[in-house]
């Protein structure tokens, strides 16, 4: 066991992955020399050579069509998209190859593939480097999208994606990666894909989030507990395909809910959320469902980004309204 | 069995040697007097890349990603295009897009994050720098097209790095511009790095101009921080585009001197040695120096007044970009999406509105 930030934990996982299974290989712009842009794959290169760590040409659909090719003949891919909006570029093979190709062949060829990539807002990036983009994979039948928001479970959610016979997308918070310390096995240990973790239990409100908005809506749970009201945190850490029981468990005791994600509002996650909830605990609902969400635009500039953001101010303004419902 | 391969190096295109020599065909239409002006350009772009990198270190500026050592390349090339020809650079080209026009305050807009720095003044043909590598090569095949199709005399050239020649974009590119035979110019800067991964494990090929040939177009390969040379071959392909004779690729072999961006510690990947020769012996400014100074077209005092000038600018620009209104939020947010507003971003809007009167995103609204 030892402390260690979400960055580190995911660097031990795929370290882990490496020396324990020979088919592993990690692809990625600059993850070799250069141990990555975040350090995600820091020293690997030096010690598992430059045959199983391996610095590809620049191109995304090129990272992920070969490794469709590689997993469809017996490796173990681990591809780094080095931020999440650039894997527009990989959108046919991911989404129209990598995720079809069980169902095509109606199970005899399998891409048991890992693609990571670090996403989400308030590091003052570029365009295209803070997008969140689970939804587009939540709407793609065969692919997996965990979205940890915790080092423990960044290693462990991760190792299981390693052994999932499926294509599995591995979505990291950047804000999170250096964000605190935690204790982290050493070695191997998986954490399940799909089922959520209760983050807060509570009696009032269920606040449901998932990666980047976890610490977010704890902040805004600890401010509502201030005010006397005791709210239920959910991480759902698989997004897809996500924890509808443990959703509709936790809805059932608390009557209200209010979902938390950064990712632009319609056709968000979010909405699946608030289907399942209406199909597994409509009965209990005690007040409207509420969304605290990114606008419907582009994920603005560095400078107006804090104004976009879900932030616990607004989540607790949606626990209000919905305890005044 | 014949089998088709790649045999013949050509070494690339140089006008001025190191010590500044001319040891090339110099192109016509450059005198002294415009020689000049490449130069005051060339100085006044480093010492905006170093002004910008000191600024990123007493924290005034945001990621910022330099360009020093890049200048001739940009310089010549840019130098080569009229006003009114379409650009479609990527985040490098910061120097050639000031050369053509973009005030310097709006380069750091863009690193201060302001929304503002992607409004390229009206009277340029020439698009915010592109930060998805490669995909502006194909936008200035189709501007290129659409000029061909206007009967416009126009050409449209794209600006990108050797990392983006990977992307399927750039192929692309290069083979719908060779089938519609299309006034584009595609400028390569092979500045020997794509972040930390360098040109030789980018490609198997020597070159990046030889590409060309595969696609049926014209391929140049010039030396990179010979501002002359570059220059010479931009005309070349601008010309060739102007009279429709179709694409043209150049690849300027250069070298990034500094770190990829202020995010950047090239010391894990660049070789000491190599880089110093870069740096020292293969500088572009300095190689345009000594040509000048052996044209009898350069001194101290010129170079000192040069500098000077060169460092009000930067100053008036700085002052300028620090001075600059804070962006409306709500306009800037809701207000470019679509024409029209949906209802969904107008509802949006409303709210935001409504949230910034009671305290805004941070202000823990409503009664407590
Ligand atoms: C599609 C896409 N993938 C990855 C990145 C991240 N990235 C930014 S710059 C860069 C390297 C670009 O190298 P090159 O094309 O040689 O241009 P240079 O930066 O050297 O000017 C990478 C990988 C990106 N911006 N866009």
């Amino acid at each position: 066991m030892a402390g260690r930030t979400m960055i580190q934990a995911i660097q031990d996982a795929i370290a882990t992955a490496l020396a324990r299974d020979p088919r592993v290989m990690v692809l990625g712009e600059d993850v070799g020399k250069n141990g990555g842009v975040f350090r995600a794959t820091e020293g690997l290169q030096e010690r598992f050579g430059e045959g199983r760590v391996i610095d590809t040409p620049l191109a995304e659909s090129g990272i992920v069509g070969t490794a469709v090719g590689l997993a469809l003949a017996g490796m173990r891919p681990i591809d780094e998209i080095q931020f999440l909006g650039f894997i527009y570029e990989t959108m046919d093979q991911l989404a129209s190859q990598a995720a079809r190709i069980r169902f095509r062949t109606q199970g005899r060829c399998t891409v048991p593939l890992v693609v990571r990539a670090p996403f989400g807002g308030g590091v003052r990036t570029p365009e295209l480097h803070s997008d969140s983009l689970e939804a587009l994979f939540l709407h793609t039948p065969g692919l997996k999208v965990v979205m940890p928001s915790n080092p423990y479970d960044a290693k462990g959610l991760l190792l299981a994606a390693v052994e999932d016979p499926d294509p599995v997308l591995v979505l990291e918070p950047m804000r999170l990666y250096r964000l605190g310390r935690m204790e982290v096995p050493d070695g191997f240990y998986t954490v399940p894909i799909g089922p959520a973790r209760l983050a807060r239990e509570g009696e009032d409100v269920t606040i449901v989030a998932w990666g980047p908005t976890v610490p977010i809506a704890l902040e805004a749970a600890e401010a509502a507990a201030a005010e006397g009201v005791s709210c239920e945190v959910l991480d759902l850490r698989t997004v897809s395909p996500f924890d509808a029981a443990a959703l509709t468990q936790s809805v059932e005791k608390t009557g209200r809910a209010v979902v938390v994600h950064e990712a632009v509002r319609s056709g968000g996650v979010g909405a699946e959320v608030l289907a399942a909830i209406h199909d597994g605990a409509f009965y209990s609902l005690l007040a409207p469902v509420e969304r605290v969400t990114g606008f419907d635009t582009p994920y603005p500039p560095p400078a107006v980004e804090d104004l976009w953001l879900p932030t616990p101010a607004r989540v607790l303004a949606a626990v209000r309204r919905v305890m005044q419902a | 069995m014949r089998t088709y391969s790649w045999e013949e190096e050509i070494p690339a295109h140089q006008v001025l040697a190191p010590d500044g020599s001319v040891v090339g065909e110099w192109p016509e239409s450059l005198d002294d007097e415009r020689l000049r002006s490449f130069y005051r350009w060339m100085v006044f772009a480093r010492r905006f890349d170093q002004r910008a990198l000191t600024l990123h270190r007493q924290g005034r500026l945001g990621t910022y990603a330099p360009f020093s050592g890049q200048e001739a390349a940009q310089i010549g090339s840019f130098a080569a295009l009229e006003k009114t020809d379409w650009v479609f650079p990527s985040y490098r080209e910061v120097a050639g897009m000031m050369y053509h026009g973009l005030p310097p305050e709006m380069a750091l807009l863009f690193s201060k994050g302001h929304p503002d720095a992607g409004k390229v003044p009206a009277e340029l043909n020439m698009l915010p720098g592109k930060i998805v590598i490669a995909a502006q090569i194909l936008h200035a095949v189709g501007a290129a097209w659409a000029c061909k199709q206007r009967g416009e005399d126009r050409v449209a050239s794209a600006f990108f790095g050797d990392g983006a020649t990977s992307q399927g974009d750039f192929h692309e590119a290069l083979n719908f511009a060779a089938v519609f035979r299309v006034p584009a110019v595609f400028f390569c800067q092979n500045n020997q790095f794509a972040i930390s991964v360098p040109v030789t494990r980018q490609m198997a090929t020597p070159t990046v101009a030889q590409k060309a040939v595969a696609y049926g177009i014209e391929g140049i390969r010039v030396d990179g921080n010979d501002v002359v040379a570059v220059y010479a071959a931009m005309c070349r392909a601008v010309a060739r585009a102007r009279a429709g004779g179709g694409p043209t690729l150049v690849e300027a072999v250069t070298y990034r001197q500094g770190p990829h961006t202020t995010a950047d510690d090239p010391r894990r990947y660049r070789d000491p040695q190599v880089h110093q020769t870069w740096v020292e012996a293969l500088d572009p400014i300095r190689r345009l120096r000594l040509c000048l100074e052996r044209r009898g077209a350069w001194d101290e005092a010129a170079e000192s007044a040069w500098i000077r000038e060169a460092d009000e600018r930067i100053a008036a620009a700085v002052e300028r970009a620090e001075s600059y209104p804070a962006p409306d939020a709500a306009e800037v947010l809701f207000g470019h999406v679509y024409a029209e507003p949906t209802p969904a971003l107008a509802a949006q809007r409303a709210g935001f509105l409504a949230e910034q009167a009671e305290g805004g995103a941070n202000g823990w609204p409503g009664a407590r």
